[in-house]
């Protein structure tokens, strides 16, 4: 605390152990994920515009396309962003505490998932890359069919990424339980703060789940066991309940950040406590322990038993409850509110349009009877990226445009940033909603080429993700303008709405964020 | 021409005058997608009706939520604006509402579930198989076996775009397609000779992993005589794309004359070792022209 001397340089950026700067450096890594893994995906979509091969001739590289878009998007883009990113940087800071728990543990979490991304690069590129979609199914991914190293380094890779995920989750929970200001009491805590904490949670579940079946496989390649190979009394299906097993809480994992971000904003523009705050917390909470009993909802067509396809849907269907719960929350807060349309809020309620889209979707999806029609179409596609995949990004737009002026100290530019929002929800609409269309009609995931009566919504989609990219390129032109202009951004950018820690120090935020122990019992900020 | 009506996306903000739509077939007992369509194909077996019919029925539930959701928002937009109401309440709380919003969904997920359960054991099994059809999944292609005909069996591979003839669907169409007799509950057994793959049709409703190590086993009863297309749903590998399913339907009178001839044609594929060598080499070199 009684340090104030502040490093720099190579000491400042390699060996940090300050969590701000360690969460600029997660933002950074994720920014440049999301390029390439964008880059990924709009190619795929470049490919498919059109029926017939125009591009990618090769249908293994399109596989490996599809497989890294997914693993990049998932564990480079948005975890690092929401959790390693803005939790690094505001969590301390809404909790009235110095630094996170570990700080040197901080830093290790964050060089473990840059050495990640470069193994998984290397998957890439090595023996034609992993084919195998981002589940990584045996017998596909087996040695038989996958022979060479691009799994094994694939599987490396989220070894280290699961690592890093596990090490950052300990230090999340150890710092909230332990280092809240005095006053901060568990249920005053920001609702950011508690999406953070049952993150942290899921991910201390999940993570060694995928890391045990990742280890299985690994074996099963390299040296002789039979886990997941029929021939030597393993099965496949086994594979498929782990992976699942992690696999259910992760997208969970993406999204309840997101949850905490957009009930921040939604507080802030409103002018208003959040309507129901502890049915808010509880209904993350729930969220995480229900998402836990959900999985093989993701395996309605493996050939599971009738009764069990029965309890599955029963579970799953249970989640829409504590979700609607928090979308009726949200508006109720704004029910009654004095709102102000800045950037931030226009991402608050593009996100909750794409929740509720994604979020209906999900019950169809649900219901095993149902999920037969869609097993595998672009409907899964159109779902998961409205409910998860998109929902995630516009969040992480919304937390960047809250916070960059405490970041940084320089206001965005405010119209360029609205414009820039409307392009990226437009694009995004239209280069989702029509695959629900695509996948109603039976148009399967994961093929380069398509029948011909596919084209018409395959050209309206890749038309749409052209839109997006107009988007993405504007909001790096918004960056570099905010960065270049310079306008200087008071301590309180948004006014009384704004009742959160962070607010109550200056822009920037400085190196050591308190210098007094911040005295919650006179604000009570939450109620 | 057959005509099933879908029902409407009208939540769309993006596609609002989607309204009610037809999704005709382009030819006569072609039971595939057409172009522009925006709901499901026309149904071929009771399994299919009632899926789409269940999904239909949710449709109107999602609908309704979203509208509700949309008009709130607008709602919010029009009326809680800074301008419009310069002093926000402080209101934080009240049961009720909080009691309804949970007990109202619950109702709702009840509704939907029970009819959703009542599909599900529909379409799981047929309890009077009257035959029996075996699909095995390949890298890349399907072989068909009928135990019932004395092991009478056959690969069905992906006609080339040069092999196909007018009409013929690309990237649907194979050489040899799976015939069974309509009116006739046919249980389908499924297993895999490498990968995963997944025997999908859906305008028949199946869909269904073939998985190395075990047997699936689902059924179908088929409506009419025609053609009925699939393509293989789970990824499996380098051609994934381009191993269809093309499933022709027949009065039973033409399903017994069928075994007849086909049992003559692939007479030696009954004998072991003899199936052919996949066709993926000449496939991709095609379909990268
Ligand atoms: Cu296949």
């Amino acid at each position: 605390m009684s340090q104030d001397h502040t490093p720099t340089g190579a000491r400042r950026w390699l060996m940090s152990t300050n969590h701000k700067d360690i969460g600029t450096l997660y933002l950074i890594l994720a920014t440049f994920a999301a390029v390439v893994g964008g880059a990924m995906s709009w190619y795929i979509r470049l490919e498919l515009m059109e029926p017939g091969i125009q591009y990618i001739d090769d249908f293994q590289l399109y596989n490996v396309l599809v497989t890294a878009h997914g693993f990049i998007m998932v564990f480079f883009v948005v975890m690092p962003a929401m959790i390693g990113g803005f939790g690094n940087w505001f969590i301390p800071m809404m909790i009235g505490a110095p630094d996170m728990a570990f700080p040197r543990l901080n830093n290790v979490s964050f060089w473990l998932l840059a050495a990640a991304l470069v193994l998984l690069v290397v998957a890439a590129l090595v023996d034609g890359g992993p084919g195998t979609g981002w589940t990584v199914y045996p017998p596909l991914s087996s040695a038989e069919f996958h022979p060479g190293m691009a799994v094994d380094f694939g599987i490396l890779a989220l070894h280290l990424a699961g690592a890093s995920s596990v090490l950052g989750a300990a230090n999340f929970i150890t710092t909230i339980f332990n280092m809240r200001a005095p006053g901060m009491t568990l249920h005053r805590m920001p609702l950011f703060v508690w999406a953070i904490l049952v993150t942290a949670f899921l991910l201390l579940l999940a993570i060694p789940v995928l890391a045990g079946a990742l280890t299985m496989l690994l074996t099963d390649r390299n040296f002789g066991t039979s886990f997941f190979i029929v021939e030597g009394g393993g099965d496949p299906l086994l594979w498929q309940h782990l992976f699942w097993f992690f696999g259910h809480p992760e997208v969970y994992i993406i999204i309840i950040p997101a949850f905490g971000i957009i009930s921040e904003i939604v507080s802030t523009f409103s002018r208003k406590p959040i309507f129901g705050y502890l049915g808010m917390a509880y209904a993350m909470a729930s969220i995480g322990v229900v998402g836990f009993f959900v999985w093989a909802h993701h395996m309605y067509m493996t050939g599971l038993n009738v009764d069990t396809r029965a309890y599955f849907t029963a579970a799953t269907l249970v989640i829409a409850v504590p979700t609607g719960i928090k979308i009726f929350s949200w508006l109720a807060t704004m029910w009654g509110g004095s709102i102000s349309f800045e950037t931030p809020m226009l991402y608050a309620f593009g996100f909750i349009w794409l929740f509720v889209m994604g979020g209906v979707t999900g019950v169809t999806l649900a219901n095993a009877g149902m999920d037969l029609a869609f097993h595998d179409t672009y409907f899964v596609v159109a779902h998961f990226h409205y409910v998860m995949a998109i929902a995630a990004i516009l969040a992480m737009f919304a937390g960047f445009f809250y916070w960059i002026g405490k970041m940084s100290g320089y206001r965005y530019p405010e119209g360029l940033a609205k414009l820039q929002f409307w392009v990226f929800f437009v694009g995004v609409n239209v280069l989702f909603f029509p695959q629900h269309f695509l996948g109603m009609a039976g148009m399967p995931r994961r093929i380069p080429d398509y029948p011909d009566a596919y084209a018409g919504w395959n050209y309206v989609s890749s038309i749409g993700a052209l839109i997006t990219i107009a988007g993405t390129i504007l909001f790096f032109y918004i960056v570099w303008r905010t960065f270049r202009d310079r306008v200087p951004c008071p301590a309180n950018p948004w006014g009384v709405g704004a009742t959160t820690l962070e607010w109550t120090v200056e822009s920037p935020a400085p190196f050591h964020t308190f210098e007094d122990m911040p005295d919650i019992n006179a604000k009570a900020s939450v109620e | 021409m057959k005509k099933h009506i879908i029902s409407s996306w009208i939540f769309s903000g993006v596609f609002a005058l989607s309204g009610i739509l037809f999704s005709g077939n382009a030819i006569a007992e072609e039971y595939r997608s057409s172009p522009w369509q925006m709901g499901f194909q026309t149904p071929g077996s009771e399994s299919a009706v009632r899926i789409f019919a269940c999904h239909d029925l949710l449709l109107y539930i999602e609908t309704a939520i979203v509208v509700l959701v949309l008009l709130l928002m607008v709602y919010i937009v029009i009326k809680f604006n800074a301008k419009a109401n310069p002093v926000p309440s402080k209101t934080t709380h009240n049961t009720m509402l909080e009691v309804v919003w949970t007990a109202v969904p619950i109702l709702i997920l009840i509704t939907i579930a029970i009819p959703s359960l009542k599909l599900l054991y529909f379409i799981d099994k047929t309890e009077e198989p009257e035959m029996t059809l075996k699909v095995t999944g390949n890298q890349w292609y399907w072989s068909y076996t009928y135990p019932d005909q004395d092991g009478l069996e056959f690969d069905s591979i992906i006609l080339e775009e040069d092999e196909l003839e007018a009409g013929q669907p690309r990237l649907l169409s194979v050489d040899n397609p799976v015939v069974l007799p309509v009116n006739t509950n046919v249980r389908i057994l499924l297993v895999s000779n490498d990968v995963i793959h997944n025997f999908a049709v859906p305008s028949l409703g199946l869909k269904l992993d073939t998985t190395p190590g075990r047997t699936n086993e689902t059924w179908t009863n088929i409506d009419k005589p025609g053609t009925y297309y699939g393509m293989c749903s789970e990824l499996c590998g380098v051609n994934h794309g381009f191993m269809p399913i093309q499933v022709r339907a027949v009065s039973k009178e033409d399903y017994a004359v069928w075994v007849e001839q086909a049992k003559q044609e692939f007479a030696q594929n009954g004998e072991p070792g003899s199936l052919p060598a996949s066709g993926t080499v000449k496939i991709a070199a095609v379909i990268s022209q």
